[in-house]
């Protein structure tokens, strides 16, 4: 297990003049989604949710209805915005900045705005669904765009010089060339959008503040009603059918395609245990399934036939830097303009709160950054040596993967509601959920890098260090921590976006028609929601925007230069 | 072979690239000429801008300057009468022998009843009949490579190019590919007309080719044009054969010339930096431990890369290296051990490693780079800040690689001392007060 689990490498560029524009551009749009909220309507009555075992089925295809929707949407995205940063000087300049701020800025804070303001402009029924599909959509896109990004400018240049001189076309090239070489990564990226948007759409399944319930018929929906009633019987059936859901998608989805994508890697050596699937194995032997592929061989053969006799051969990509037309300025200069106008009232907005609204909100943000500081701590504490104990002991890792994989496949926003019935009947208890759901949605993907960093230690450093007699602790000290280190700081990158994320839907809760909420930007977002007060709305949001993009600038993308710089055994 | 078949001809070619506010030439001033039936080998060492005349010739780039005609008609895009085998192979991994064939005819529209019949007797033809639903990457290098000339032969070329074919490959491979497309290409079994192979090889140019273009950098241009009159097939250790190796080395590795002439200008300084070429220290005492063990420390250029196991290429380099050190002198394709070279061969490590500072303190290049670090705060400078400086002189890439060999030789010999954690490069004291002590 050498995959790396974590967002696209946090790119070394230092801030600039585009993080500016990209940040004023959401401010704008903020500001936009905030104006619109005015209109929202003051009270909305989600669905019934009917916690019968029968109506389980129903919900959860409805689940995986907008779950697919959002990927969708979000393959399309990557592939035209990819080729546009790949192939456009131009583009480029602009759209990678842009990802990289978009992908660091925490998704669920949207929610509220994005809800509210489609709220006002649509059915409240359509408008929870298309923001429930645009928040899964924000939360898959990015990392699979920079999947595709960097694979399109990796190719080499002998197999792009191969693709010119045997005349491939456009098409040709996309079918031949760039999606086999973008496969594979393509397919893990897809297969961490899947598991990223599971989390979010719980989430937005079940958001509801004040007297507004955006709530839809789902999975999500299901366990909060359930935990709320406190129907236990039910709760667990939920969680069963969620993990039933998730472990089918695995097996019949992402197992076979990645058994099928073996083909597509780049390595020119044998794999010594390549991936397998009993599912791919079945679907391989099956008659039908051949004669099927025989049909589509044909229809493959029509459709490469067609579009041969109406495109060119190209030559070897040209990166193109496109002149400057009328057109391009003109629309450059709308744009800037609307967004410099929206950027300037957002400010003005701004300017209405009072001083001490803001020292609230300074207060609220140290609130939620200590409990996501203590949340990783404790995911620290327990994830290095469990992951070190699995990763250098192939027996234990054979029979404590599958658990480990089954157990971080449950998103942790859907265990949430089973949290609060255990903990709000303790003293403090919502601060207690709060810090579990963020070690909940955490700890995977630190224990996931851990155990691959463990079992890449080389072996011949091992037997190094035990013939040095170095004591277990001077080991560590020297080999294990070392070696660690850039798995560590790639799986905590991660975590820490998840556990910002995550206070959105733990610091504020409606629980047996209770409103209870601890002090923290995220219960402020909801409170200012909840209220109508706008401007703080807005300023919450662009407050916690801006910490996690800082702190991802300042602490993470220096520590991830250190780890690549110094501690990367390759 | 009448000269009135011209396939090719490029005329007054030049290619330059901007980097900056700085333009580099690539090439310049190619003209050249191939014919049907002609199997030209363009000869040179890395860096003399052989590849971008590949890529000119098939259409991949568009040179700066000059005309390029095929058939007499300006060439426009990617040549379709040209196909290319390349040093990687360039097979596409995910798709199978047969396939890997396949894509070059389906691309030009063939239907899959002509195509896979084609595909299938080239891949006999080159002896990879049993191999077809085989993946690249289950096959040895040589077979990789019969499927890039099965890939290449397959569309029918006129104009057959051959990207260093054979270099990426075992000596064995190399040497049973190189028999099969001599064969394949005498006895007129392809209907290729001619063959334009790129090699640093100077004795699989020899063995291959009718004609020899030799190249050599600073900036890349053609220094030579040899017909190959020899019969094939061709032996290696005939008189013949060894007077042309003998001859051509002769050519690439020059003759030595007087000190100011041989160690050139210092950078930003009006005339040519003179590059260092890429070798390793190490190596090149190997060398010059091999020529003290020759009678009067002397020999022919073209027998040693097979008595030191070594390609041509790197031979020159190594030789390339030792002459701007003064360890040797080079005249009509022989080098021999300058009375400093001896003493380098014989003395104790420590002893050679003041010989090399001592020599390497009269380059240009180190003169300038140690002013500068003299000139600086606490006699140190950043990598980044030499290699900017260094850009002046050379391309990036280039500027990179010369400061990796100027901090290698400097580090070898105590002159120089390189932080990587903090990229910073340092004079050594000693070196500081070596020279106030007039050494």
């Amino acid at each position: 297990m050498r995959q790396r689990f974590g967002p696209y490498p946090p790119s070394t560029r230092r801030p600039g003049f585009g993080d500016l524009v990209v940040v004023l551009a959401v401010a704008a749009i903020l500001y936009l989604g905030v104006q619109l909220a005015f209109d929202a309507p003051p009270a909305v009555q989600g669905p019934d949710i009917e916690l019968a075992p029968p109506a389980l089925p129903w919900y959860a295809a409805l689940s995986v209805g907008r779950m697919t929707a959002a990927y969708l949407l979000s393959f399309l995205f990557t592939i035209a915005y990819g080729y546009a940063a790949a192939y456009n000087r131009r583009a480029e300049t602009i759209l990678m900045p842009l990802l990289d701020v978009l992908q660091s800025v925490p998704i669920l804070s949207f929610l509220p705005v994005v809800l509210l303001g489609l709220s006002a402009i649509l059915p409240e029924g359509i408008a929870a669904e298309l923001a429930a599909i645009v928040l899964i959509f924000t939360s898959q896109v990015w990392n699979m765009t920079f999947a595709w990004y960097q694979s399109l400018t990796t190719i080499g240049k002998d197999l792009r010089e191969a693709s010119a001189t045997f005349r491939f076309n456009r098409w040709l090239r996309l079918k031949w060339l760039e999606l086999p070489f973008g496969a594979i990564s393509l397919i893990w990226n897809s297969m961490m959008s899947w598991a990223g948007g599971w989390f979010f759409l719980m989430a937005a399944e079940s958001y509801s503040v004040g007297e507004r319930n955006f709530r839809l018929p789902g999975l999500g929906s299901y366990l909060q009603k359930a935990a709320s009633d406190g129907d236990i019987q039910a709760l667990f059936l939920g969680i069963g059918v969620l993990v039933l859901v998730v472990v089918a998608l695995d097996q019949l989805v992402w197992r076979p395609l990645l058994a099928w994508a073996d083909r597509f890697k780049l390595e020119m050596v044998e794999d010594q245990a390549p991936p397998t699937s009993w599912f791919y194995d079945l679907l391989q032997d099956s008659r039908l399934v051949q004669q099927l592929g025989a049909h589509l061989a044909t229809l493959n053969e029509r459709v490469d036939n067609w579009l041969n006799k109406r495109l060119q051969p190209l030559g070897m990509p040209q990166v193109e830097i496109s002149q400057w037309t009328p057109l391009s300025i003109g629309v450059i200069v709308v744009l800037v303009s609307t967004v410099g106008y929206g950027a300037f009232l957002a400010v003005q907005t701004l300017f209405t709160l009072s001083l001490a609204q803001w020292l609230e909100l300074g207060v609220a943000l140290i609130a939620t950054f200590l409990r996501v500081t203590v949340a990783m701590l404790i995911a620290l504490a327990w994830t290095i040596p469990v992951g070190v104990a699995i990763g250098s002991n192939p027996t234990l890792a054979r029979w404590l993967q599958p658990v480990v994989q089954i157990a971080a496949s449950v998103p942790a926003t859907a265990l949430f509601p089973a949290f609060l019935l255990l903990f709000l009947v303790l003293p403090n208890g919502l601060n207690i959920a709060a810090v579990v759901l963020m070690l909940m949605g955490t700890q995977w993907y630190l224990l996931f890098n851990i155990i691959a960093g463990a079992s890449a230690i080389p072996q011949d450093l091992k037997h190094t260090a035990a013939l040095l007699h170095l004591s277990p602790a001077a080991r560590w000290r020297t080999l294990t921590l070392p070696a660690l280190f850039p798995f560590i700081i790639t799986g905590a990158i991660t975590a820490s976006g998840g556990a910002w994320n995550a206070s959105i839907v733990a610091e504020y809760t409606e629980f047996g028609g209770e409103i209870r909420s601890v002090m923290g930007i995220g219960a402020t977002i909801a409170h200012a929601t909840a209220d109508g007060e706008f401007a703080l709305l807005l300023a919450a949001t662009l407050v916690m925007i801006l910490a996690v993009v800082a702190i991802n600038r300042l602490l993470w993308h220096r520590l991830y230069v250190l780890a690549e710089e110094r501690f990367r055994m390759e | 072979m009448s000269q009135t078949n011209v396939l090719l001809q490029l005329s007054n070619v030049e290619q330059r690239y901007r980097s900056g506010q700085r333009t580099f030439t690539a090439v310049e001033n190619v003209n050249f000429t191939m014919t049907e039936g002609e199997f030209v080998a363009l000869l040179g060492p890395s860096g003399c801008g052989k590849s971008t005349l590949l890529r000119i010739i098939t259409g991949l780039q568009k040179p700066s300057e000059g005309r390029v005609l095929y058939r007499d008609q300006p060439l426009q895009g990617v040549n379709p009468h040209a196909t290319i085998v390349f040093q990687t192979f360039a097979l596409f991994p995910w798709f199978s022998v047969l396939e890997n064939v396949e894509i070059a005819l389906k691309a030009r529209g063939l239907p899959a009843s002509v195509r896979i019949p084609r595909a299938m007797e080239l891949l006999d033809r080159v002896g990879l009949d049993g191999f077809e639903s085989a993946y690249p990457r289950e096959l040895s290098g040589g077979m990789r490579q019969k499927v890039g000339f099965a890939r290449a032969m397959a569309v029918e070329p006129e104009l057959l190019c051959l990207d260093e074919p054979f270099s990426a490959l075992d000596v064995l491979s190399a040497e049973s590919l190189r028999n099969d497309l001599i064969e394949l290409w005498i006895e007129g079994k392809i209907p290729t007309k001619a063959i334009l192979m790129i090699t640093h090889n100077i004795e699989e140019a020899i063995m291959l080719a009718g004609r020899i273009v030799v190249m050599d950098k600073g900036p890349g241009r053609i220094v030579a044009d040899l017909p190959v009159d020899l019969p094939y097939p061709r032996q290696r250790n005939t008189a013949a054969f060894t007077a042309l190796v003998d001859r051509v080395y002769g050519i690439l590795a020059g003759q030595t010339q007087a000190e100011h002439l041989e160690l050139g200008t210092a950078p930003g300084e009006p005339g040519t930096t003179r590059m260092l070429p890429q070798v390793s220290i190490g190596d090149l005492t190997g060398l010059l431990e091999h020529l003290a063990g020759l009678a009067r420390g002397h020999a022919d250029i073209y027998l040693l890369p097979e008595r030191l196991g070594i390609d041509s290429d790197e031979v020159l380099r190594l030789i390339e290296a030792a002459e701007l050190l003064g360890f040797v002198h080079v005249a009509q394709g022989d080098v021999a051990l300058t009375p400093l070279g001896d003493t380098f061969a014989d003395a104790s490590i420590l002893a050679r490693k003041n010989i090399f500072a001592v020599r390497i303190r009269r380059l240009p290049i180190f003169k300038w780079l140690m002013a500068m670090l003299r000139a600086s705060e606490g006699r140190s400078l950043e990598w980044d800040v030499v290699r900017t400086a260094l850009e002046l002189e050379f391309p990036p890439d280039e500027a990179e690689r010369q400061l990796d060999a100027i901090v290698d030789w400097g580090r070898y010999a105590e002159v120089l001392a390189y932080d990587d954690s903090r990229a910073l490069i340092t004079l050594e004291p000693e070196a500081g007060v070596l020279e106030k002590q007039g050494l």
